[in-house]
């Protein structure tokens, strides 16, 4: 872990009463800076926070957002709940794995594309949807899909 | 009618502090700290009947009054506002912290002056990194002019506003869930009591409250309870209220009304009408998936707390979902039931194993291999659900499966029987 990283975890850790309370904002660090937690990592927070390993990680597993390991480089999440539902999320999801070649929770083996279903990510009037990364795009139509998909590098 | 709470959200330049303080922003909290005592502010939203917008509808100014009124130093207050949003169908508070933060912020700190808060945490949902970075820089802005930090506005009273960032569990919406994730633990919610204004965050005295409730906030400082009173149908569901419309309508989105909005205005009116002019409503789930279905029988109804609740629905968190005739009731329910059982946290097991019974039996009768008892014990299964469990969440996906079940019985009947969908109905539906 950097100097950098160092001090960021300080600064995060001041805005609490207690250091355990930083943990989620610490874990959202660790991703940012390699991509994804893995046991290194958590073991690290553990003895920087005074935590056990085990809370940790037991925490990234909690959490469908901290990765245990790299996904694509561009991460696309569906979100395939009710409102997205009625608007051809179903569709939508088929497409993109005809498209990839990939089934759902799958990454390309080039490592570009990896391809998820998500619950609700409140974009239900603007439906259907996903998160690229952490871009929502919305009001998709598979054309639009397509010209995003092609335009990436 | 005059738009309160998304006055600024079309505006050139909305979210900058510039522009909300050019339409009168933060006059409400110098008002309130510097000429209102904390009593004085929780007795004007007492009077003003504001209800709570996450869910629940409890009275605002009623769960203040829950606080100490003396601060033990041991034991500061905290104020968390929920910015989690991940009920199924609802996007307003996302609106509000995109469009038009400092409202947002503005609110959190009147409020906090009001209940005596060391600090404020705003807990938002991890998918929402667009919404958390323009809340951070709106703190930003707010401490650099003296609206938080130390000694506000001169006030003597000081208060820290935090953004606190979850990471991908709808449980965390759940209070005391919400508690436990900031504390930096997994989202499970805890019994109570305790209460959390007994002890909450960090076993402190603690107050929770939804986005766009607070938004209401500046607005009743600043106009009074009186006028706040002339809005929607008082007494007891008052003020604007934001109405979060998806589905198979022409024109979704959110749509700004007084509470007490006819649901047929929101749909027709402002809603444009049904996406296709040959499939007609068949049924709507009026406040976020986690209450009663309402068939197109029952929708001629006001949207509000009272009367949704005089319909054996609730209002929730405004979520309207519109489903037209081509909606399999099965394919709808079953997909419902896959949200819970995947957001349940596995702390009691009605909830864990009942969550994933309503999933199976449902997805097994949508594919065709469905048996006659499954119907009863869909409603077997959830009715040992509901009560049985720490939080909600079970309640929320059993209640509207008893209603899917029992409203549209015929339709499950029929993919028991011919092992189909109804006739006109598609479980998988094109992208337009």
């Amino acid at each position: 872990m950097t100097a950098e990283l160092e001090a960021r975890v300080d600064a995060i850790v001041a805005r609490y009463p207690q250091p355990k309370a930083a943990l989620l904002p610490v874990l959202w660090e660790a991703q940012r800076a390699r991509g994804f937690v893995d046991l290194e990592a958590e073991e690290w927070i553990a003895r920087r926070l005074g935590v056990s390993a085990s809370h940790v990680h037991g925490c990234v597993t909690f959490y469908t957002m901290y990765k245990q390991k790299p996904s694509g480089r561009h991460h696309v999440q569906v979100c395939t709940t009710l409102s997205c539902m009625l608007r051809g999320s179903d569709e939508l999801l088929a497409h993109l794995e005809r498209k990839l070649g990939i089934r759902e929770g799958e990454t390309t083996p080039d490592g570009k594309f990896s391809l998820v279903r998500v619950e609700c990510l409140g974009s239900c009037g603007t439906a259907p949807m996903f998160q690229l990364n952490d871009d929502y795009h919305e009001n998709l139509t598979l054309e639009k899909v397509d010209r995003l998909l092609e335009s990436l590098p | 009618m005059e738009r309160i709470l998304t006055r600024n959200v079309d505006r050139e330049g909305a979210g900058t502090l510039a522009v909300y303080e050019s339409s009168g922003g933060y006059q409400a909290l110098r008002r309130a700290v510097t000429t209102m005592t904390p009593g004085a502010v929780v007795e004007e939203v007492k009077k003003s009947g504001l209800r709570g917008r996450g869910g629940a509808g409890f009275p605002c100014g009623l769960k203040w009054s829950f606080m100490p009124k003396e601060v033990d130093p041991k034991r500061p207050h905290y104020f968390l506002i929920n910015a989690d949003e991940s009920e199924p169908g609802t996007f307003k508070d996302r609106l509000l912290m995109e469009r038009d933060p400092h409202l947002v912020l503005e609110g959190s700190l009147i409020g906090a002056y009001a209940i005596r808060a060391k600090a404020v945490y705003i807990y938002i949902r991890g998918e929402f990194v667009f919404a958390t970075g323009v809340l951070e820089r709106a703190v930003a802005e707010a401490y650099a002019k003296g609206y938080a930090g130390a000694n506000i506005l001169g006030s003597g009273w000081s208060c820290d506003l935090i953004v606190h960032r979850g990471a991908g569990a709808y449980i965390c919406g759940e209070e005391t869930a919400l508690m436990s994730s900031l504390e930096g633990n997994r989202g499970y919610p805890r019994l109570k009591p305790p209460f959390p204004a007994a002890s909450g965050v960090w076993g402190c005295p603690t107050t929770i409250n939804n986005v766009e409730t607070v938004a209401n906030v500046p607005f009743i400082i600043e106009r009074g309870a009186d006028w706040y009173l002339t809005l929607g149908k008082p007494p007891k569901n008052t003020g604007p209220k934001l109405y979060c419309l998806s589905g198979h309508v022409k024109r979704p989105g959110v749509y700004e009304a007084p509470l007490g909005l006819p649901m047929s205005e929101l749909i027709y009116e402002l809603g444009g009408g049904m996406l296709h002019a040959d499939r007609p409503l068949k049924a709507v789930i009026p406040g976020g998936s986690s209450v009663p279905v309402l068939r197109a029988d029952e929708c001629e109804v006001d949207l509000d707390f009272d009367a949704l609740a005089a319909k054996g629905t609730m209002l929730g968190s405004a979520g309207i979902m519109v489903m037209d005739s081509s909606t399999c009731m099965v394919a709808a329910m079953a997909r419902i039931a896959h949200f819970y059982h995947h957001e349940s946290c596995g702390q009691c097991t009605p909830c864990r194993e009942g969550c994933g019974w309503l999933e199976s039996v449902l997805n097994r009768i949508e594919n065709g291999a469905g048996r006659q008892a499954d119907l009863d014990l869909l409603i077997s299964v959830s009715n040992n659900i509901i009560g049985n469990t720490i939080c909600a969440l079970g309640d929320a996906a059993a209640m509207p499966a008893i209603s899917f079940v029992t409203k549209f019985r015929d339709e499950f009947q029929h993919h028991v029987e011919h092992k189909s969908c109804y006739e006109g109905t598609m479980a998988l539906q094109g992208v337009r």
